[in-house]
């Protein structure tokens, strides 16, 4: 095993961890948006908007995600949209994310009561505030656990992207396999990247998890949807 | 120039009965393996539980395509060939079986303990209450989640194709570099991913609400 031809690489590998990263985190910022203002439509516009909503979740869960990349890198183009490899994997991504995130946070605004609603409405908060303060902001720290898991799925699922040649970092891998034949080698590098970033990136999201909702820690939490991949 | 028609759609359905056969490879080795691990993660012995417990975290923290990889191009650099059926099967089974073994683990957990006490009592052995009492129980808890993930496998199947294993996906890329039809090709190979998955989404629903409803009485 000679691994000093993968190591020697590392500034190109820490380029592709960076994307991988960076590609991530831009992907779940804008999905759980996504996925906010999907929740928010399901609860208070009118029972059509749930349907779309339902509709889009259901749609993005039971098809695989490498499908929806290559219907946005290979298949827009033939309706007039174009974009390269990286904004098709971001759009990819971002929408993926969202619907599974419109899930776990439907499961959170279920397990709200409907006392708690009342209670907010009696109250004179206008529905807005009831859905901001009493819904949404509780089932978030409720699903946090299952949330943090799924961006960590989502994160993994990123090594998809490679396949529109973009040079994340399974991307690199297959570059610098292809320089240096060592293909044992170069995984086992990688996978052992990927580990130690999935695992970061757990307990840093337990960290933050306890720091923006401290009120919840140490609650029963709701952590079913755990453990779906894209 | 081939356009897409008739004969490509057939070729496509045709290449959808391949990622059929291998989730169902997958799911049958991914369970045995995933059963042994469930029941170690649950051992008496700190030792299996660690090693359970690792495997586990390791195979549910890398990405699918990793685990491929490294069985297809890592072997067959090492010297071991394996064919692509074999080495995409293989590595859609290890995840399986982390996943399957999660999942076990948390439903044999979920029998009451009550269950072991009672049945300890009644002089079985580990092997007999694991047999006679808990696991009846346990598959019945474990059905929902478990037909849950069969979604995910059947959607994980998609990225064999890098192996040049010809699945519904490869079949669906085969198509495109031949008509450059992209956007319908994708839509049949959409749909028909959809048409396994979504009556196993239901199923799994369903499932959930009808164990949730034996469970309240």
């Amino acid at each position: 095993m000679l691994f000093q031809d993968v190591i020697s690489r590392w500034p190109m590998i820490l380029n592709g961890v960076g994307l991988t990263i960076v590609l991530s985190f831009v992907a779940i910022g804008l999905g759980l948006v996504l996925a906010t203002l999907m929740s928010a439509l399901r609860s208070l516009a009118g029972s059509w908007a749930g349907y779309v909503v339902d509709a889009y979740v259901e749609l993005m869960r039971n098809t695989p995600f490498l499908v929806q990349l290559f219907m946005i890198f290979f298949g827009l183009p033939q309706l007039g949209i174009r974009m390269n490899g990286l904004e098709a994997s971001l759009l990819a991504m971002t929408l993926n994310l969202a619907a599974y995130a419109t899930e776990i946070i439907r499961a959170g605004v279920d397990s709200i009561h409907k006392s708690q609603v009342e209670a907010g409405l009696a109250l004179a908060m206008s529905r807005r505030q009831v859905f901001q303060y009493v819904i949404l902001q509780p089932a978030f720290a409720r699903v946090w656990p299952a949330l943090s898991s799924q961006f960590v799925l989502m994160m993994l699922a990123s090594s998809i992207c490679s396949f529109v040649s973009v040079q994340e970092l399974s991307g690199t891998a297959a570059i610098i396999e292809a320089d240096t034949f060592r293909s044992f080698e170069t995984y086992i590098v990688v996978t052992v990247i990927y580990l130690v970033l999935a695992l970061s990136v757990k307990l840093a999201l337990n960290w933050l998890g306890r720091r923006i909702f401290p009120q919840v820690s140490g609650l029963a939490r709701v952590t079913e949807a755990h453990g779906e991949a894209a | 120039m081939q356009t897409f028609g008739w004969p490509e759609a057939y070729f496509i359905l045709r290449a959808a009965s391949w990622t059929l056969a291998l989730t169902a490879i997958a799911f049958v080795i991914g369970s045995i393996i995933g059963g042994v691990f469930a029941i170690m993660r649950l051992s008496r012995v700190k030792l299996l539980r660690q090693i359970a417990a690792g495997y586990i975290l390791v195979v549910q923290s890398i990405p699918v395509l990793m685990v491929l990889f490294m069985s297809y191009y890592g072997l067959s650099a090492a010297g071991i060939e394996l064919p692509p059926f074999l080495a995409a099967s293989a590595s859609l089974a290890i995840y399986a079986s982390a996943y399957l073994a999660e999942i076990w683990r948390g439903s044999i957990e979920s029998v009451p303990r009550q269950q072991w006490e009672a049945s300890a009592s009644l002089a079985l052995t580990t092997p007999q209450q694991y047999r006679y009492v808990i696991l009846p129980q346990a598959l019945r808890i474990s059905l929902p989640p478990t037909v849950g993930f069969l979604v995910q496998l059947v959607k994980n199947t998609s990225i064999v194709q890098v192996v040049g294993f010809v699945d519904l996906m490869r079949a669906g890329m085969l198509v495109n570099n031949a008509t450059y039809q992209a956007f319908q090709i994708f839509t049949l190979v959409a749909a028909i991913y959809f048409a396994i998955c979504f009556p196993l989404s239901r199923l799994s629903r369903h499932l959930e609400k009808v164990m949730n409803a034996s469970r309240s009485h």
